[in-house]
Formats: structure tokens, C-alpha cells, sequence
């Protein structure tokens, strides 16, 4: 049997290499792939929890469920976004988008 | 060491390395694929859980929906020849990545999850997960659909063409 504490260092891992993606990453397609990364960082955590700590119960699955779905939406939203933000300067990039900036 | 647990340790070492491969290879189409990747391995690492029907789902939602999602957004938005380099700043972001795993890494490991008890595993099965989704939380399953309908509304509205735009 593999202890609990492998599934949440690998999540953290994980968690950490998204991390590290959202915030080097300059491209805003990167930066959403790099948001999938920290979600699947948290679901694996959700159900590694649910398995072990709650048995007969699937209340982390259901919200692992949850969380893939608003992943979904978070990432059909964000690629308009992108696609409005490409058409208006022709560029992709997050650090060009600072209109808001003072 | 049995079988698998072996294939585990391999598993989650692939799974880490091909997550390092999407936030550093310097080809975003490449990321995307490993992106891909990483999440069908994740999608098996649920095997590992006794969550066979979430295996099953991560794979199918990411490997066939998600990807194409984000491959139609790289080839529309047309990246310079898809090829970019890491913000300048990039030292800071490993620290603070440094910094997250550490703390997340301590907690996990400094606590003591199971109190004593032996954990019981049970698989959850499609049925198990049925009677739950559509019992007890039927009402998040209902609004998660309105999410997806607004999200889909959203998206087609943000993303149209309008009038005098090339």
C-alpha cells in the first residue's frame, strides 16, 4: 500500500511546478496550461484524501468532479479572452496587457 | 517493494517530469502536448486511489476535449513562429515555486493524517458515484451545468467577431 504522504508530496510537486509556470511563463495560453497544472494538483490531493480518510464516502471524488468541470469553463473562458486580447494588439503576450497599469 | 508500488514511484516520476517539460520546453505546441500528457498520467495515478471513474473521465475530458480546446487557441493566436523564452524575472519565479513546495511538502509530511487508524480502501464505483451526485449533491450538479452554459454563452460572446475588427 503507498502511504498518503507520496500522493501529497507528488501533488505538491506538482503544485509547485505550476507554480513556477504561472508566474515565468509570458505567453497567456502558457499561463492557463499552467493553471490546469495547480488544479490537478489540488483534485489529486482531493481524491488522495477522499481514499484514505473517508471511506464509504466519495464526497472528494464528487468535488474532483467538480473541479474538472470548472476547469473546463475556466479554460473555454480564458481562451476568449485570449483570442479578444490577440485580435486588439496582435500579441499574446501578459506583460504587453498593462493598460490598467498605473 | 511489490510490483505496484514500483510502477507508482514510476508513474509519479514521470508524471513530475513531464509537468517540469510544459513549464519549461520552449515550444508552446510541445507544452501543450505534454500538458496533455501530464494529465493522462495523472488520469492513471487516480487508478492508484481506487478511483477508476475519475480515471476514466480525467482522460477522456482532458486527452480529447481539453487539448484540442487549447490547440485550436495556440494555432489562432499564432505565437511568434510558437517559440518563447521564460520572463526575464524567471530566478524569482523558482524560488517562489521553491518556497510553495517546501511549505506544502512540511505539512504533509508533518502531520499525522491517519491518527492511529489503518486506512480502509474502498473502490468508489460509477454506481457508488451516481446515487451520491444525483442524492446528496444534486444541487451543486445542477448549478455546475448552469456554470457550463454561461461559460459556453461567455465564451462565444467574447470571442465573436465584431464589426470593423480585421
Amino acid at each position: 500500500m503507498i502511504p498518503l504522504e507520496h500522493f501529497l508530496l507528488l501533488s505538491a510537486a506538482l503544485f509547485a511546478i505550476g507554480t513556477y509556470g504561472l508566474l515565468a511563463r509570458r505567453n497567456a495560453v502558457l499561463v492557463l496550461i499552467s493553471i490546469e497544472l495547480l488544479l490537478n494538483a489540488v483534485a489529486i490531493n482531493l481524491v488522495a484524501f477522499a481514499t484514505y480518510l473517508d471511506p464509504g464516502r466519495v464526497a472528494g471524488i464528487i468535488i474532483a468532479i467538480f473541479v474538472i468541470t470548472i476547469a473546463a469553463a475556466e479554460l473555454g473562458l480564458g481562451l476568449a479572452i485570449v483570442l479578444r486580447v490577440y485580435r486588439l494588439r496582435s500579441s499574446v503576450n501578459v506583460d504587453e496587457v498593462d493598460t490598467l497599469r498605473w | 517493494m511489490t510490483f505496484a508500488q514500483g510502477t507508482f514511484y514510476v508513474l509519479a516520476a514521470a508524471t513530475i517530469i513531464s509537468a517540469l517539460g510544459v513549464v519549461v520546453v520552449r515550444n508552446v505546441v510541445y507544452s501543450a502536448l505534454l500538458l496533455i500528457l501530464t494529465l493522462s498520467l495523472t488520469g492513471l495515478v487516480y487508478l492508484y486511489l481506487y478511483a477508476d471513474f475519475l480515471a476514466l473521465v480525467q482522460i477522456l475530458i482532458y486527452g480529447g476535449t481539453v487539448s484540442v480546446l487549447l490547440l485550436f487557441a495556440l494555432m489562432l493566436t499564432r505565437p511568434d513562429q510558437y517559440r518563447v523564452r521564460a520572463h526575464a524575472q524567471w530566478p524569482l519565479a523558482v524560488v517562489a515555486a521553491i518556497v510553495v513546495f517546501v511549505v506544502l511538502a512540511y505539512q504533509a509530511l508533518a502531520t499525522d493524517w491517519l491518527g492511529g487508524r489503518t486506512p480502509v480502501l474502498e473502490r468508489a464505483g460509477p454506481d457508488v458515484l451516481g446515487e451520491q451526485l444525483f442524492g446528496p449533491w444534486a444541487v451543486p450538479f445542477e448549478i455546475a451545468s448552469v456554470v457550463l452554459l454561461v461559460a459556453l454563452l461567455g465564451a462565444l460572446i467574447l470571442a465573436r467577431r465584431t464589426e470593423g475588427e480585421s
